[in-house]
């Protein structure tokens, strides 16, 4: 096989063994982690994990030990919970931010700069900062404890406004035009035209909506008090807390709480390169 | 999603524009009417979700937790004007200073090794070699990963009988208390961070070696560069924006870590708290029963002004560097 470089020029045999030696060596720092917890989440209970050298390859692999996670904490529950969560806050997210960026990009009325700075200024606000705040208001809205108040302050971002605003931007303004001369009103222009105009923007909110609601941890840490309403990341750490003298059942939570994100991500790749690409020149 | 049934019409250029244009309008309307069916409320209908949530959830806890800095204010009780007692308090309360200091030494460890390994990394997948995909969807693996999840697999693999530490006895440098020691406690957790964004920040680089001409280093070569003579004078200054970018990002990130420390150190932060961030020392002041709102919000207040001022500090130097 000749492999050549961006120049059409073949790359020498050296290069090509040392590049794929490092890219080898980097892959297992990076998947390593992964396909241990997977191991010891498949090792029995009478196998020893602690063993010395250790044993990558559970000598006599079972399911057993997600049965169990399943006994000691609700996971297929709170595993519900964060899935309602992150599908709520992608059609949050979708809708409100499209609306909202096509507003700032599209229609002329008093107050579009306002508005722009408003989600400006939302966007340069450190959440760290404010999640006690967030909480009393919470707290003032009767919706501490549930899934609603888990949802809320994340459920139109002003990141996702900003990066819509910018899609449309650069939808050529002629086609808005033209149909405004044949008479499409506003709603139709935006639903037939501009959005169909930016699906890989909306595909890309989606992706990072549906991971930011799934991993979240300190804002449902501080809202949810209540174990019954879980999701899944708080349910992981209330597991690792309580029941930190297994391992296995812990690895168990944690592969059960990664593996639909590794096979969305794994479908979806092209969108999140593209969205961190795009996130990367506009930020 | 809506965009199935209006993708049909999907007029991205002048041509399938035409064709939209041929559409019957829906119930025959005339032209004159869609402009007069653009009620002046409508522009405001669509911004006003995003706009009710933003105010809401953001802008108002801001401004709130810039107020409750001032007051005694706790979980259930209202709480009265204090003037700046909270902020005495912080100057001598012990904990305050180890937030601090452990904050900040996370952005002087984390941020050096953010900026410079994962461009190295860009520079080695860049190159479109047979599997190259596979290997930057791999390296992108611990970004999708969420937080908890990478926490609990480091938290095993560095436990005092877990992987690393087995490793280590196995070629027979011994083990070493990644979880219980102070200092390398934090050490962990900075790794567990550089672990987890090595890959987010590989791509931001990828995006930016893309636009870097060719003929830059095609003209080094043939004046006898050699690759790391290349590195330092084409590539460097080519992504040095990009870089820019990343210290800020990853620095203000940085210092608001919670969630690796967290899961590492525990809830009370190590060691009698000796691991504690600012932002766990805000969780845990200011929630619970007994939760002191006011207080928490003036640490909160001081994770505001310096990642501001950090975010300054770093397009200063940016700035300087051009002159």
């Amino acid at each position: 096989m000749r492999i050549t470089d961006e120049n059409g020029r073949r790359m020498p045999v050296w290069e090509i063994v040392l590049r794929y030696l490092l890219l080898i060596a980097v892959l297992a720092l990076m998947i390593g982690p992964f396909l241990w917890q997977l191991s010891t989440a498949l090792k029995g209970p009478h196998e020893n994990i602690f063993s010395s050298p250790p044993k990558f390859l559970p000598a006599d692999p079972t399911l057993h030990n997600f049965e169990r996670v399943a006994d000691t904490i609700p996971v297929w529950d709170y595993a519900l919970n964060s899935l309602k969560v992150a599908a709520a806050n992608v059609v949050t997210n979708c809708v409100g931010a499209a609306l909202a960026g096509y507003a700032l990009a599209r229609l002329r009325y008093r107050g579009r700069k306002a508005a722009t700075i408003v989600f400006i200024l939302a966007m340069l606000v450190p959440v760290e900062g404010i999640i006690i705040a967030q909480f009393t208001t919470m707290r003032e809205l009767g919706l501490n404890n549930t899934l609603i108040g888990v949802l809320l302050p994340g459920c139109v971002s002003a990141l996702n406004v900003l990066l819509m605003r910018n899609a449309f931007l650069n939808v050529p303004y002629e086609i808005e035009e033209a149909a405004f001369v044949d008479g499409a009103n506003v709603w139709q222009r935006f639903l037939r035209i501009a959005l169909p105009a930016v699906k890989g923007t909306l595909a890309v909110v989606a992706i990072f909506a549906f991971m930011g609601a799934w991993d979240d941890f300190l804002w449902p840490l501080i809202v949810l008090s209540d174990p019954d309403r879980f999701t899944l990341t708080i349910g992981l750490n209330y597991l690792h807390g309580t029941f930190a003298n297994d391992e296995r059942l812990v690895a168990a939570g944690t592969v059960i709480a990664v593996l639909p994100l590794i096979i969305l991500f794994a479908c979806l790749q092209r969108y999140f390169f593209r969205g961190v690409g795009e996130g990367a020149v506009k930020g | 999603m809506k965009s199935t049934t209006a993708s049909q019409a999907a007029p991205t250029d002048l041509a399938t524009a035409g064709a939209a244009r041929k559409e019957p309008r829906p119930h025959g309307r005339g032209p004159r009417r869609g402009i007069r069916r653009q009620l002046p409320t409508s522009p405001w209908l669509f911004a006003a979700p995003g706009l009710a949530i933003v105010g809401i959830f953001i802008l108002y806890p801001f401004l709130s937790t810039l107020n409750n800095a001032f007051t005694d204010k706790r979980t259930l009780i209202e709480g009265d004007y204090v003037g700046f007692a909270n902020f005495q308090e912080l100057w001598h309360d012990e904990m305050f200073w180890i937030g601090l200091r452990n904050s900040t030494l996370y952005v002087l460890g984390v941020v050096p090794a953010l900026v410079i390994l994962p461009l190295l990394l860009a520079l080695l997948v860049q190159k479109h070699i047979p599997g190259i995909t596979f290997f930057r969807s791999a390296f992108y693996t611990p970004v999708v990963a969420s937080i908890v999840v990478v926490g609990l697999i480091w938290v095993w693999m560095l436990d005092e009988r877990g992987l690393v530490n087995a490793l280590l006895e196995a070629v027979g440098v011994g083990k070493a208390g990644f979880l219980s020691d102070q200092w390398l406690l934090l050490l962990s957790a900075m790794t567990v961070t550089v672990w987890k964004g090595l890959g987010y920040y590989m791509i931001i680089y990828l995006a930016a070696l893309a636009n870097v001409p060719r003929e830059l280093h095609e003209a080094a070569a043939v004046d006898g560069a050699g690759a790391v003579r290349r590195f330092f004078s084409v590539t460097v200054p080519a992504v040095r924006s990009t870089m820019v970018l990343v210290a800020a990002l990853s620095s203000v990130a940085a210092f608001k870590v919670f969630s690796e420390v967290y899961l590492m150190a525990g809830p009370t932060g190590g060691p009698a708290g000796e691991d504690t961030t600012l932002v766990m020392l805000v969780q845990r002041v200011g929630t619970g029963l007994t939760g002191r709102v006011g207080y928490a919000s003036a640490i909160s207040v001081v994770v505001f002004v310096v990642t501001v001022a950090l975010m300054l500090l770093v397009l200063r130097a940016d700035r300087k560097e051009d002159a």
